[in-house]
């Protein structure tokens, strides 16, 4: 028992070596950059300091790419989370301003929830297109990716929506027991999506759907059910992740909230170890993957590198940590170092290995 | 399990009417304004504009003044929003020459790469008014006049500013620049114009810059790293209003008072700015007028008419400071 614990423990610790490794290293670099980076001191009675900045930024894409990891793991993929983000921040504001008092608790609750809901539909939507109809996902999603910023557009008429509720700045701003209330948010959506799927079959049953669907459902699986759910859990993140973008700046910009923001988080996906392919998924990983994007970007304006230069430096630096988390890499530049065939391919055990989130 | 059995006719037809309801919402972007169409009325000037998005306040604006003036001036507007994508005003300018518009103007959404297309407007006998934003083609036979704000001039009156402000001051000025999105015209002049000014004052230092992408979320995100990297900042210059407004969050947040502790200068000058500025946040800000509209349907009839025109026109601005500003806040139309 204890030794199989030990064992789980070392292959866990080996498939975010990587990742953790990059992370570390651009940190690193940052202190030797200015030595200064990763102090914290307490502002207000408030911690602050960049790696402060640097979870609190990073909450609207752990939530993202928590619902992204399950899509994911389903063989599919969800381009809509973007424009997601864009319509429930553009309703909630919208309604907020609205409002006679727009401190009222009950108002900026109304309006939270009048956009989850909002957003639970369009998961919804996207969930039928791919479960029930048969769309690619790809596709499916596409649809509400550019319909969805034109919506934002239409509910806020085009216009920046600026409003002034505590409450509401309170989820991008907020803080609790000295920290950001966003990283709580993230932490507690994370926790509760690992609780849903490690603490019970749901996550190997969602696997499961991923890595066959038909054979899933011969083996009495509702996978039509799991992936339509994946979906409206992946557009209820995105809402939240949405509010706390708007809330961040107190105004809810149709065009840019949100924006790409689908393809930062298929990226943390990925470099948190979740096959595109489907079947099996981290979220560590992709929480991960989620902070080392963060600390990429915050990277790029400390060491205040040249917005010219600044995409080109983002790019080497994921190609990089792609390339170094993929095993046929390693083994292949292995192998040229020292001239002997590779060994074997990672070792079976670790194909279907559970892994706790 | 049903789902799995679908037969293949419904899961078609359902294909199919996803497929026609993605189309509608993208021709409904390019036709939503083109009213009657081409055949209607022969004598009446048809205009094909090409928008940059909707990405602010002073887009919209703009996107309003213009849409007013064509309907005063009795000319017909076929209006794109390209959503930010240099390919998307390609695509619709190619379409206003397959139309056989009258005039087509745009405001490109970068400064480069449209000699292509500019060329086969030229050959199709279509003038191309540009509006706003220009573009660095070599050839400016391509394109009959620029109708737009002097953006060199808009970041030169800021900078000019900037050294009367400072001219008591002694020992070293920091400034903190957050440029407009990498590329476009008003990033790229605005800083020249800014820069160009205050070289006339050795003790005036810009010790970053960075793009923010002229949103609120990029203004502030990167203005946090700014005061965390630099502990003496004295002066923010941001290439609009919303990205200084960002900017505001982040310098309350690092326990400072914007508008004291760090002189704020901007550009634009659309509502939030304002009352940002009247509010005695902001200190400085050069207007960048978007109501040009009625200017422009003037040039589209000259044009038309084959007049000539200047090759370069400005429209008319001003600056505020937050005295003026003040004054001039109840009567902002953006």
């Amino acid at each position: 028992m204890n030794n199989a614990k030990d064992r789980y423990r070392t292959i866990l610790g080996h498939r975010l070596f990587w990742p953790v490794a990059v992370l570390v290293v651009m940190l690193l670099a940052n202190t030797i950059y200015r030595p200064g980076f990763l102090s914290i001191e307490v502002n207000n009675g408030h911690l602050y300091g960049t790696p402060i900045d640097i979870l609190r930024l990073s909450a609207p894409l752990i939530l993202v790419a928590l619902g992204m990891t399950l899509v994911i793991s389903t063989g599919g993929i969800d381009l809509s989370v973007g424009s997601t983000c864009a319509i429930s921040g553009a309703i909630a504001c919208l309604y907020i301003s609205q409002a006679p008092d727009q401190n009222n608790l009950v108002t900026v609750f109304t309006a939270l929830a009048m956009a989850l809901g909002v957003a639970l539909v369009l998961g919804a939507w996207n969930g039928v297109l791919v479960s029930v109809i048969g769309i690619q996902p790809i596709i499916a999603t596409l649809i509400l990716m550019v319909a969805g910023r034109g919506l934002a557009q239409l509910v806020a008429e085009g216009q920046i929506i600026t409003i002034n509720s505590g409450p509401f700045r309170a989820i991008g701003l907020g803080h609790f027991l000295t920290l950001p209330l966003a990283i709580f948010i993230a932490l507690g959506a994370a926790l509760l999506v690992a609780a849903l799927t490690r603490r019970t079959a749901l996550g190997m049953i969602v696997e499961s759907v991923g890595g066959n669907r038909e054979a899933s459902r011969l083996a009495g699986i509702r996978s039509a059910r799991i992936v339509f759910l994946v979906y409206v859990v992946s557009a209820a993140c995105a809402a939240v992740a949405g509010f706390m973008m708007t809330a961040n700046v107190s105004s809810a910009d149709g065009n840019n909230t949100g924006l790409w923001v689908e393809l930062d988080a298929i990226l943390a996906v990925v470099i948190g170890g979740t096959s595109l392919a489907g079947g099996r998924f981290y979220l560590s990983g992709s929480i991960l993957g989620a902070l080392i994007i963060q600390t990429l970007t915050t990277t790029v304006y400390a060491m205040n590198i040249s917005p010219q230069t600044a995409l080109l430096f983002k790019a080497v630096v994921v190609i990089a940590v792609c390339l170094i988390q993929a095993p046929a890499f390693r083994a292949k530049f292995r192998r040229r170092g020292r001239g002997t065939p590779p060994p074997a391919t990672p070792s079976p055990q670790q194909q279907k290995q559970e892994v706790p989130a | 399990m049903r789902n799995m059995r679908m037969s293949l006719a419904p899961r078609r037809a359902v294909a199919a009417l996803a497929a026609v309801l993605l189309a509608g919402s993208v021709a409904a972007c390019g036709n939503s304004d083109t009213g009657g169409g081409g055949e209607g009325g022969n004598d009446k000037i048809v205009m094909g504009f090409s928008q940059v998005g909707a990405e602010s306040g002073w887009r919209t604006a703009n996107t309003n003044s213009i849409k007013e003036a064509a309907a005063e001036a009795g000319i017909e507007l076929k209006f794109d929003d390209a959503q930010q994508k240099q390919e998307n005003q390609i695509k619709a300018i190619r379409n206003y020459i397959q139309q056989k518009v009258d005039v087509i103007a745009f405001s490109p959404v970068v400064e480069s790469g449209w000699d292509t297309v500019l060329k086969e407007a030229k050959d199709a006998g279509i003038p191309v008014i540009l509006t706003d934003r220009a573009v660095d083609s070599a050839d400016k036979s391509l394109y009959k006049t620029f109708l737009g704000s002097d953006f060199v001039k808009e970041g030169r009156l800021s900078g000019e500013w900037l050294i009367e402000e400072m001219k008591d001051a002694t020992g070293d000025v920091n400034i903190v620049e957050l440029q407009g999105t990498t590329g476009s015209a008003p990033a790229n002049d605005r800083k020249q114009g800014f820069a160009e000014a205050i070289a006339a004052d050795p003790k005036l230092k810009i010790i970053a810059s960075q793009s923010g992408d002229f949103t609120r979320a990029g203004g502030k995100q990167v203005m946090e790293q700014f005061l965390k990297a630099h502990p003496k900042i004295d002066v923010l210059f941001a290439h609009n209003d919303d990205m200084g407004l960002g900017a505001l969050e982040a310098i309350t947040a690092a326990g400072k008072e914007p508008g004291k502790d760090i002189i704020i200068i901007t550009i634009d000058a659309v509502k939030d700015g304002m009352q940002a500025l009247a509010d005695g946040k902001f200190n400085f800000i050069a207007e960048c007028s978007p109501l040009l509209g009625p200017q422009l349907m003037d040039l589209a009839k000259k044009v038309h008419a084959g007049e000539e025109v200047a090759p370069r026109i400005e429209v008319d601005e001003t600056t505020f400071t937050q005295e003026q500003a003040k004054e001039a806040l109840p009567n902002r139309k953006y």
